[in-house]
């Protein structure tokens, strides 16, 4: 299954609850204000960084780009892609599911 | 005669519209010649990124657009220090924000103060309007 989250992890509990659902071999897209899930040294790194363990990150570039987040403070094993990347993803996996 | 004013932003830009729709009423409503105060905390801290580049996204940078807040006599900037912290980030990371007093022979200053959250709570008490983004 490929997770894909759209909120910051520092507003809403999505990614949190997105995390705790997502089994083992799965994946998590971060998109949009999602990607604030992909930095390095905030409140919420720790909770992602141990979610890696069982479940392959992703996030899309561009949305870092535009909210001036640089590759370097992307967490170490998140892999940056771009749209073509994304589609990559959804045809990759059986399932697609969208935390809103 | 002047209230003082004060907005509030809570939200990160570009994944909703409240940023940008914030920082033009703040425009708008500077031609009134108000008090205007601007607050900016939570993921309203992620609005003041410095390299922000939207070209990918289709949609409009509009982060140059707060460095001329100064110029319009908008130069009270409230950073809540906590909000920061909790986002892995440091003054450093935000635009300069900069303004000329013309009390001290238009000499350029910060714009942007560093509050915690104790201070900001008394900064929304001393406001006669407060408008939350």
């Amino acid at each position: 299954m490929l997770h894909t989250v759209n909120k910051s992890p520092l507003d809403r509990n999505t990614l949190e609850s997105c995390i705790q659902h997502a089994l083992k071999g799965s994946a998590v897209l971060l998109i949009e204000d999602g990607v604030y899930g992909a930095m390095q040294g905030t409140q919420k790194s720790p909770m992602v960084e141990s979610a890696m363990k069982a479940v392959s990150f992703y996030v899309i570039g561009p949305d870092l780009k535009a909210r001036g987040i640089d590759a370097s403070r992307v967490i170490d094993g998140i892999d940056i892609i771009d749209y073509s990347g994304f589609v990559d993803l959804v045809a990759k996996y059986d399932k697609t599911q969208s935390w809103l | 005669m002047s209230k003082r004013f004060l907005y509030v932003n809570r939200k990160a830009p570009y994944g909703t519209i409240y940023a940008l729709e914030s920082l033009e009423v703040v425009l708008i409503g500077a031609a009134f010649e108000q008090d205007v105060s601007l607050a900016f905390l939570d993921d309203g801290v992620f609005q003041l990124t410095r390299g922000q580049q939207t070209d990918e996204l289709g949609v409009k940078n509009f982060s140059p657009t707060y460095k001329a807040l100064g110029d319009y006599d908008v130069n009270k900037i409230y950073v809540e220090r906590e909000s920061l912290e909790a986002r892995g980030l440091s003054l450093d990371d935000l635009l300069p924000l900069t303004y000329e007093d013309e009390d001290d022979d238009w000499a350029e200053k910060d714009s942007i103060k560093l509050v915690s959250a104790a201070e900001l709570a008394e900064i929304m008490q001393a406001q006669d309007v407060v408008l939350s983004f």
